[in-house]
């Protein structure tokens, strides 16, 4: 990740959560699901084996790369895309949280109209 | 992970009327929620009150009441975890809580749903984990789970 992505999602935050939106697709999932693994891709790698065209992954990679899923960095003539697992992890927890505090309540429901 | 709601679903051992009532009635609601509210409950209006749970009692409830559909639907908008007391959330996209009510023979099933999460900022939920420290690693490891069942069948 460069400082400047990093300053600019520690310091101000997004004006929205699109983590979702743009997880929300199949393609971009998938590209995720590869890429998190831990290993670093070329745009040509991640084209071969898939059925879309280079264009395609290359656009599915900049809206990932525009919620800082994955950032990239030049190597040569090529850019290499790597995962970051961040803003997922936070969207993760974020649910994560909610949903323990519905468990306690909803613990709390039961108790009460069963007693 | 891509999924932006929350669902849990629970049985309870009392008849659909009493559940009903503990939803609905908000001093009844506000006894297991840990909420004191100022009145009623009514359909498009806002709800206010304070939480009354252990070390929160500071902050402020405010929710607006959407749907009461006697014992089978109520839900309402709010601002989940909107836990900094001077803040202003109202320009925020609240979520949506539903509550829907089905008789088993043991009593009641209770479905609760609560979504929209994807219109909430990233520093609002950066906030909310400053309180709670989870476990990480055991999260990362469904989100790779998670992640790699989806993958097997996209194919990319």
């Amino acid at each position: 990740m460069s400082p400047r992505n990093r300053h600019r999602r520690e310091s101000e935050g997004r004006a929205s959560a699109p983590v979702f939106a743009a997880l929300g697709d199949p393609t971009r999932l998938a590209l995720v699901a590869r890429l998190s693994r831990g290993q670093p891709y070329s745009i040509s790698q991640l084209t071969e084996g898939s059925w879309l065209t280079r264009q395609a992954i290359t656009k599915h990679l900049r809206i990932l790369e525009g919620v800082g899923i994955v950032h990239s960095v030049r190597a040569g003539r090529e850019s290499i895309y790597k995962f970051d697992p961040q803003p997922i992890k936070e969207l993760k927890q974020y649910l994560d949280l909610v949903s323990k505090q519905w468990d306690e309540a909803l613990n709390r429901l039961k108790a009460f109209v069963e007693s | 992970m891509a999924n932006d709601r929350i669902e849990k679903r629970i049985e309870l051992k009392a008849p659909v009327s009493r559940v009903w009532r503990a939803l609905t009635d908000y001093r009844e609601f506000g006894e297991w929620f840990r909420v004191k509210l100022d009145g009623p409950f009514v359909p498009g209006e806002v709800s206010h009150g304070h939480i009354t749970y252990p070390g929160y009692e500071h902050l402020k409830w405010v929710a607006v009441v959407r749907k009461m559909e006697p014992e089978r639907l109520f839900s309402f908008t709010w601002h989940p975890y909107a836990i900094e007391q001077n803040k202003d959330y109202s320009n925020e996209t609240p979520t949506l809580v539903e509550f829907r009510l089905e008789k088993i023979p043991t009593g009641t099933l209770l479905l609760l749903s609560e979504s929209g999460f994807d219109k909430i900022p990233a520093d609002r939920r950066l906030e909310a984990f400053r309180m709670n420290d989870g476990g990480w690693t055991q999260q990362m490891k469904n989100i790779e789970n998670h992640v790699a069942q989806k993958s097997s069948s996209q194919g990319v």
